[in-house]
């Protein structure tokens, strides 16, 4: 361990000091008299980081004996990462006050688990992974049940808990095989050890387990069941921050894995990670038809979403890995425009998140409702709209790797996710009329919806805001 | 000038169009009219002032695609020119003819504002057809192409509440778009072997191209013939020719002024525009000139036939159009460009005139259009009706024969005929063409008879209120007169008469390069008579053949035409036979014999004759049953493969299989998912237990080693 390693995760490490010193200095000034300071802090020591990593070049030297890696793919998970979370924490604020959340803890615990996700993307072996992991799952087992009074958010933190606990155990015990088959723990020992492109039994059930371990992570399916309850349960701002920054940390560290590690036998895995794809997709698009509950609802539209960037890993190709960085990336900024909507959907104070209370939204607040055409339009994948484009980019990672079927089956899984979005839009514009929501809603919220919905609006007419040579820069760090 | 002569109409036509809230009815009218006029005016200056040679005004860049690279420009060329003035004269007139003849319509309402739009459509159409025959390239020529056929669409259709003139718009836009499939593959096979669309480029390809092999459907063909033959086809949808034809006779329903403008004196003109413009392409393609050649005189033998017994003062004459249409493309498919050219410059000035003519008998007569119903009009509309009998005396052919002194149609239809003489040794197309005279004279002269002699027929009230035309309609009629009766004569020789004046004419070689003292001084003199030069023919054909043989290849690509050296038709016309030279003239006089003997003497003929050949009477009747024929190989067959897939394909295959599965495959497994969804822990645990049981099952058969 010499001063260089240090300065490899010289991000990580300040983030950490950060969290335990704010943690030491708030208990003993004003605790949750400081809690929006809290917020504001944590917002900008994640902002500052992202600024950190995007001025400096990764230094693409694997430190700590390789079992961390600082190369593009991890400087771009990271940034992405960062920025999601600071702009969710800012986003739940007033939802934190108005129910008794404005806890200087929650931004803490937030900081933490975003640890956890910078360690996970940048794991060079299977135990820096399983520490990132499980830093990050500890921090979100405690804010899904963060309301305490709260049957339901406590029922969720459970859920989760255990569930998690379940897949923790069927990584490690897949991290055991690996490592008893391939006699390390490191990808580049791994990778050594795979490199004759033959699997050894062992190794290939190893590499299933760790598959399934991090399916649960990225809520693919059969793997995704604590999901809706989970989100359902969860209050609302960590719902929206479930939905955002933890997908980009498990998706990384799935790509980092099956490519880094696995790298030398492509075939094995993409088969297994083209079925849960597959699965996801379709899951994702039939469940969510029946839901009553948007939160059920985004919960099961995240589990196609992640269905589709699967199918960008799943083509085992770096243009498949950059078409799952921008697929992620697009659906990030759809779903804090669409969590910036939810988090002010309240009536007589009291948050709703029946489908039905969306009803003639038009009527009483028709920028809103327009907004939310623009991104139901695009989670559906209309053109021009950016989720469009974060579909095409997958489809054709899919096709280019003859696929061709695992692709169609994505458009046809799409067609049927199309109806409960668009079933979004029918209520806004021509449901029954029903008992109005509040029209009091948070400026902060109105401008994160109007600026998301910008973004995806025109983000076509601006090359993705250059968000392409970037992923291709990271996809190329990755899988060479 | 000439971009202000081409954009003068566009104008009109926007403002006219777009602003019709803005400005009165009145206004748009005579604004459109009066940049129209400028126009013709500027058309007329650059005709008379035009040296003959190719000049080309670049306006803007337009597309460039890989080596793709097309210009907006003008070509200004002799061809250019006769088209330019054709299209400004004729469709000024027809502006201000329209002022009268629209202003008062039983088709719209009271207080409807329905006479801008009018002229919006007319301007466009000018402008569309200026864009066509300005064109320097292939594609800029298809925009003027598709922008002429989509103004007729609009005028055939103007009458927006007439069920048939819906019918008729659809129709002629739905043939025409057969013929400009067919060019459009020409315009892609010239890119092909080109990989230029621009003139300049593609008019010195013509020797390449006859030695080439192209292979298209399932053979290889000739690729100067292929090319030649799929650009005829467009030319063929655009003119009206045999089997494209359809169209013509019921486009009709539109107001009679659109058809002078349209589908008499200058859209239908332009496949033949095509043909003489693609000539240096043409020139070398034998098969695709013979097919020209027989369908041309073909069309024209049927449409004369079709006029004979035609009931509707329009559709004979649109018959006519037709048939007239024929003997160009006779003369273009034998080489003879000039004469092509010459035929549609003269045809342009009587046809609108009898149009118009018919618009004014029909404006007189509250829009009967029915001959049946006239008769003895000569009295009640003076005016229109010398102003028909100068149109019928021009386009029966009219002269003094084996001289040079005649009305327009004597000139340039002898002309044609005496080319397809020596062009074919008086084969087919000759015999065709001197039987469609024939015929020509009979129906133009029944024409006149059945409407202005002879007792009035039809209604009674009609007949009493029967009146002359405001002027508005008769001053164009006036203009299109002297067209008609002199344009012929002064035209004769730089089109046809003298070998040398028609290369010089077109640009082909200049005009002070002569390699002869006496052509040198001659020059070009448009308003010199044209009998002239006569006596010296002989001699002047004479040079003219030693102009044409030094650097033959040279000209390729120079000068507005290009006519093969070893193409002579232009030469041997001057010196067929003098009784070729009168068989049109005497088929003339037969034609006015039987219509005088039909229609003047004894009344009932017409009755007999039919009933004792009733078989022919109603195959003519029925024009030939092309719509009846079509009707059951193309629209029956096409109805039911559209009802079958509307009903079966679409109704039950497609929307079955949509609500089947939307009704009910998905919404099971909706159900199915909720289920599985219990909420208790226990569930999803074993969920995911079983998820990596098959996962492993699944991975360790198929892919363990």
């Amino acid at each position: 361990m010499i001063a260089s390693d240090f300065t490899t995760v010289l991000p990580e490490v300040l983030l950490s000091l950060y969290a335990m010193l704010a943690l030491v200095v708030f208990v003993y000034t004003g605790k949750d008299r400081h809690a929006v300071l809290s917020i504001w802090l944590t917002s900008g020591a994640f902002l500052f980081l992202a600024l950190i990593l995007a001025m400096g070049t990764p230094t693409g030297t694997a430190s700590f004996g390789g079992m961390f890696i600082d190369d593009s793919f991890a400087r771009f998970c990271k940034i992405v990462i960062l920025l999601s979370a600071a702009l969710v924490l800012v986003m739940g604020q007033d939802y934190a006050a108005k129910h008794d959340m404005l806890k200087f803890e929650y931004p803490l615990l937030v900081a933490l688990s975003v640890v956890g996700m910078m360690v996970m993307v940048s794991a060079g072996s299977l135990l820096t992974l399983y520490m990132g992991l499980e830093l990050q799952s500890l921090a979100l087992y405690v804010i899904a049940a963060f309301r305490r009074d709260s049957a339901k958010s406590t029922e969720a933190g459970l859920k989760y808990f255990v569930l998690g606990a379940l897949s923790s155990g069927l990584l490690l015990y897949g991290t055991s095989l690996v490592y008893g088959f391939a006699g390390t723990v490191e990808f580049s020992g791994i990778m050594a050890a795979t490199s004759g492109g033959d699997l050894s039994i062992g190794l290939l059930l190893g590499l299933v387990f760790v598959i399934a371990g991090m399916g649960f992570k990225v809520s693919a399916a059969p793997f995704h069941m604590w999901a809706p309850d989970v989100y359902e349960g969860a209050p609302t701002p960590v719902t929206a921050f479930f939905a955002t920054a933890p997908k980009m940390a498990a998706m990384g560290l799935f790509a980092r894995v099956v490519h880094d590690a696995f790298g030398g036998v492509t075939a094995d895995w993409q088969q297994v990670v083209a079925v849960l794809s597959v699965f996801s997709m379709f899951l994702g698009a039939v469940a969510a038809i029946g839901q009553k509950d948007i939160k059920r609802l985004m919960a099961y539209s995240s589990i196609a979403h992640m269905g589709f960037a699967l199918m960008g890993l799943a083509a085992g190709t770096v243009f498949g890995v950059q078409a799952m960085l921008i697929y992620m990336a697009i659906y990030i900024s759809m779903n804090i425009g669409m969590f910036a909507l939810i988090l002010s959907m309240e009536r007589d104070g009291r948050p709703v998140s029946d489908i039905a209370s969306l009803c003639m939204l038009s009527k009483y607040q028709p920028l809103r409702a327009l907004c939310v055409v623009f991104i139901m339009f695009s989670m559906a994948g209309v053109p021009p709209m950016v989720g469009f484009f974060g579909k095409f980019y997958v489809l054709r990672a899919a096709y280019e790797a003859n696929m061709a079927w695992l692709a169609i089956a994505g458009v046809v899984a799409s067609v049927i996710g199309a109806y409960y979005y668009i079933r979004i839009v029918y209520f806004m514009y021509f449901g029954a009329e029903s008992e109005p929501l509040d029209t009091q809603t948070p400026r902060r919220l109105t401008v994160i919806l109007v600026a998301s919905t910008a973004v995806i609006t025109v983000g076509a007419a601006f090359s993705l805001f250059g968000i392409e040579p970037l992923a291709q820069l990271a996809a190329e760090s990755l899988a060479n | 000038m000439e971009t202000i002569l081409l954009f003068a109409p566009l104008v009109g036509a926007l403002i006219a169009g777009f602003g019709h809230g803005v400005i009165a009815d009145k206004a748009a009218q005579v604004l459109t009219t009066a940049l129209l006029f400028l126009s013709a005016l500027l058309s007329w200056v650059l005709f008379l002032s035009f040296d003959g040679q190719t000049e080309s005004i670049h306006i803007l860049r337009w597309i460039e695609s890989g080596t793709l690279s097309t210009d907006w420009a003008i070509r200004m060329d002799r061809l250019t020119t006769i088209m330019l003035i054709v299209i400004t004269t004729v469709s000024a007139l027809v502006h201000l003819y329209s002022m009268g003849y629209m202003a008062h319509d039983d088709h719209f309402r009271d207080g409807e504002s329905y006479r801008p739009r009018f002229f919006a459509y007319l301007s466009f159409f000018t402008f569309a057809m200026l864009m066509l025959v300005t064109s320097d390239n292939l594609l800029q020529l298809f925009f003027g192409w598709e922008g002429v056929g989509v103004a007729s669409y609009l005028l055939i259709g103007f009458y927006i509440r007439k069920q048939s003139a819906g019918a008729a718009a659809i129709k002629a836009f739905v043939v025409n778009r057969v013929g400009d499939f067919g060019f459009l593959l020409g315009i892609f096979g010239l890119y092909l072997v080109a990989d230029s669309i621009k003139f300049e480029d593609i008019f010195l390809i013509g020797p390449q191209l006859a030695t080439m092999e192209l292979h298209f459907l399932w053979r290889d063909w000739n690729a100067a013939n292929l090319i030649a033959f799929l650009l005829f086809v467009g030319a063929m949808g655009k003119s009206a020719q045999l089997i494209l034809h359809t169209w013509l006779p019921d486009a009709m329903e539109g107001p009679t002024p659109v058809s002078a403008l349209i589908h008499a004196a200058t859209m239908v003109t332009a496949g033949v525009f095509l043909v003489c413009r693609m000539s240096p392409i043409m020139e070398f393609a034998p098969d695709t000139m013979n097919f020209i050649v027989f369908l041309g005189a073909s069309t024209a033998f049927f449409a004369a036939t079709v006029g004979l017994v035609q009931n509707d003062i329009k559709r004979v004459i649109a018959y006519s159009t037709c048939s007239q249409l024929g003997y160009m493309f006779v003369a273009a498919g034998l080489g003879v460009y000039s004469v092509a050219m010459f035929h549609l410059l003269t045809h342009a000035f009587f046809k609108a005139m009898l149009f118009l003519g018919a618009g004014s008998v029909i404006h007189g007569m509250h829009h009967e259009q029915d001959m049946r119903n006239y008769g003895g009009l000569r009295k009640k509309l003076p005016y229109t009706f010398w102003a028909m009998m100068i149109g019928t005396l021009a386009i029966t052919g009219v002269g003094i024969p084996l001289t040079h002194y005649g009305f327009a149609g004597f000139l340039s239809k002898d002309a044609v005929i005496e080319s397809a003489y020596a062009g074919t040794m008086g084969g087919y197309a000759f015999w065709m063409l001197v039987v469609a005279a024939m015929f020509t004279s009979f129906y133009s002269w029944r024409l006149m008879f059945l409407t202005f002699f002879g007792a009035a027929r039809g209604d009674k009230h009609t007949h009493e209120h029967a009146h002359e035309s405001p002027k508005v309609m008769l001053v164009p009629l006036a203009v299109l007169a002297v067209g008609a009766i002199f344009s012929g004569m002064v035209f004769y020789k730089p089109f046809f008469g003298d070998h040398h004046k028609v290369e010089v004419f077109f640009g082909i070689v200049e005009a002070k390069a002569g390699h002869d003292e006496g052509h040198a001084q001659g020059g070009f003199n448009l308003i010199a008579p044209a009998h002239a030069a006569t006596a010296s023919a002989g001699t002047d054909d004479a040079a003219g053949h030693g102009a044409g043989d030094d650097g033959a290849e040279d000209k390729l690509g120079r000068g507005a035409i290009y006519m093969a050296p070893s193409n002579t038709v232009l030469d041997d016309a001057h010196h067929v036979h003098w009784l070729v030279k009168l068989s049109p003239f005497i088929a003339m006089v037969l034609g006015f014999a039987g219509a005088w003997a039909f229609y003047m003497t004894k009344l009932d003929l017409p009755r007999r004759v039919a009933e004792s050949n009733p078989v022919l009477y109603r195959f003519l009747l029925n024009k030939w049953y092309f719509d009846e024929i079509y009707d059951v190989i193309f629209l029956r067959p096409a109805q039911l493969l559209g009802r079958t897939l509307w009903k079966v394909g679409d109704g039950k295959i497609i929307d079955g299989g949509i609500n089947g599965l939307a009704m009910g495959i998905i919404p099971f497994f909706t159900k199915w998912a909720g289920r599985m969804q219990s909420g208790y822990i226990f569930t999803y645990a074993f969920g995911m237990v079983i998820g990596i049981a098959a996962l492993v099952t699944w991975v360790t058969i198929a892919g363990g080693k």
